[in-house]
């Protein structure tokens, strides 16, 4: 057994000994009066969210609205990451490209199957996180799965049918503008609420802007905004992400 | 009824998680880790939490699954331990 | 029965990141490391969904129709923006909290799920570089080419 075997198997063991013991002092599995789901902000938004902001998902309704600033910062994150493995793996000397592209081109052999397969799901995937997205304020759902499902597709694109096939669809740089834009709607919104008087991302003033809204309305609309922003981004960089790890940053050939 | 559904569940993630971290080919590592991600989703489902399992089964078990086997494509297949 | 299925979940959790943690500090391979980084985090995010849990007869963080928008079918447009609201407030069926699962924790780790797959895909953009630079993803083998000073 290696040295550095035995120092992880102490340093867990002396871990989980001591989370183990402290399980001894949480509260009963499913206690609904436990500290944190007996606490006045959890009760708050179960009992009060309907009457601020009509939506019946209270996820929905926490995560874009009461807890905005986090949401928005968590899709920066995703963006971020997105540009930081562009830059990681790095574009490649154009003949190494020219290289790669050449050897895919020998084995350019596409499985019929594969392809007429992706050509019925992926319009059916699409349909469906675009619902996913739209109906977030009803149904499990929202921006995050709905991009996630979103960039699934062209992810089954690229597996079936080639990377080229998939990025003829949406090309590096429009999806990096996608990524870019959809942290832009998301912010935008924000400014808007401070332009007209408002804290950022404080979205019932937005009544004033959208047609036919009252101040509850205007947030459950403005949540949709969020949404949606937040699904481009993520559409955007979950294909950044496999279109640069499948094929090392060389966007030519690939998995 | 629920309670057995949960510790079913609950025994058989570790042994995935086990079995993940112990097989020598990092493709079936790989995959054992997208069926781990689906129990998970699985017991997120159980405790409530939709949405989070939702976002798990999209997430966990598709696209870092997929990602995991686009680096391993890239990268070798054989691990030492 | 209850006392088991009380301290068995907790038990898992703690084992299950035990796992993840000794992956990620005891084995050699970059790759393995990672899994065992995913299986840490998910253990943790399992802890975090389970403390909105409130046993039976609580429902998912989702209101019936009739809870957001009242029994009685309120007329619209009738009254504009406060009033509306006030109205609407008015007949709302009461909602007793301890019947819905607490969506706060769902929340914050809706949104680590979707960040931990972008960081993962970081950590193997980084394993691909050192792959392609040392020709391994052995911890070893790397830490031996970078003391010999060559790569």
């Amino acid at each position: 057994m290696a040295p550095m075997k035995i120092v992880a198997l102490i340093t867990v063991i002396i871990t989980g000994g001591l989370l183990l013991y402290a399980t001894g002092d949480f509260p009963a599995w499913g206690d609904p009066l436990s500290p944190a789901n007996n606490s006045a902000l959890s009760r708050h938004y179960i009992e009060q969210s309907r009457v601020e902001t009509a939506v019946p998902n209270l996820v929905t309704a926490v995560l874009a609205d009461y807890r905005g600033y986090d949401t928005m910062f968590e899709t920066v994150v995703v963006f971020v990451a997105g540009l930081a493995i562009l830059a990681v793996l790095g574009q490649g000397t154009s003949r190494e490209r020219a290289a790669i592209q050449r050897s895919a081109e020998r084995y350019q052999e596409r499985d019929m199957i594969n392809i007429m397969t992706a050509r019925l799901i992926v319009p059916v995937l699409q349909l469906f996180s675009l619902y996913v997205l739209a109906h977030g304020h009803y149904s499990p759902g929202g921006g995050f799965q709905g991009g996630v499902m979103f960039g699934a597709s062209f992810i089954l694109i690229a597996l079936a049918g080639g990377l080229p096939e998939a990025l003829s669809r949406l090309s590096i740089p429009g999806a990096l503008l996608l990524a870019g834009l959809g942290v832009l709607l998301y912010g935008g919104t924000g400014l808007v609420c401070m332009m007209l008087g408002q804290n950022f991302l404080d979205y019932h003033i937005l009544h004033r802007l959208l047609p036919a809204t009252d101040a509850v309305m205007a947030r459950y609309h403005a949540m949709l905004i969020v949404e949606i922003g937040v699904a481009f981004t993520v559409t955007a960089i979950m294909f950044i992400i496999y279109a640069a790890l499948s094929s090392r940053g060389r966007m030519t050939g690939g998995l | 009824m629920i309670a057995v559904f949960d510790i079913c569940i609950l025994i058989f993630l570790v042994a995935i998680a086990i079995i993940a971290l112990s097989v020598k080919d990092l493709l079936a590592s790989a995959m054992i880790l997208g069926i781990y991600s689906f129990l998970m989703c699985l017991l997120w489902a159980e405790m409530g939490a939709v949405d989070v399992a939702f976002t798990e089964a999209a997430v966990g078990a598709g696209v870092s699954t997929v990602i995991m086997i686009a680096t391993v494509y890239q990268t070798s297949r054989k691990s030492s331990d | 029965m209850e006392f088991i299925v009380n301290n068995f979940n907790y038990w898992i959790y703690v084992i299950l990141m035990m796992i993840g943690l000794f992956a990620m500090i005891a084995k050699n391979n970059l790759i393995k490391k990672l899994v065992g980084m995913t299986i840490f985090q998910t253990a943790i995010i399992l802890f975090y969904v389970s403390i909105g849990v409130k046993g039976e007869g609580a429902t998912i963080p989702i209101l019936s129709y009739e809870q957001v928008h009242g029994t009685h079918h309120v007329e619209e447009a009738d009254h504009a923006g406060e009033d509306d609201s006030h109205h609407a407030q008015a007949d709302l069926p009461e909602i007793d909290a301890r019947t819905i699962t607490n969506p706060i924790p769902h929340v914050l780790m809706l949104t680590a799920i979707v960040v931990g797959v972008a960081t993962l895909g970081v950590a193997l953009a980084i394993s691909q570089r050192i792959f392609h630079f040392y020709g391994s993803l052995d911890e070893d083998v790397i830490l031996a080419k970078i003391q010999k000073g060559d790569g």
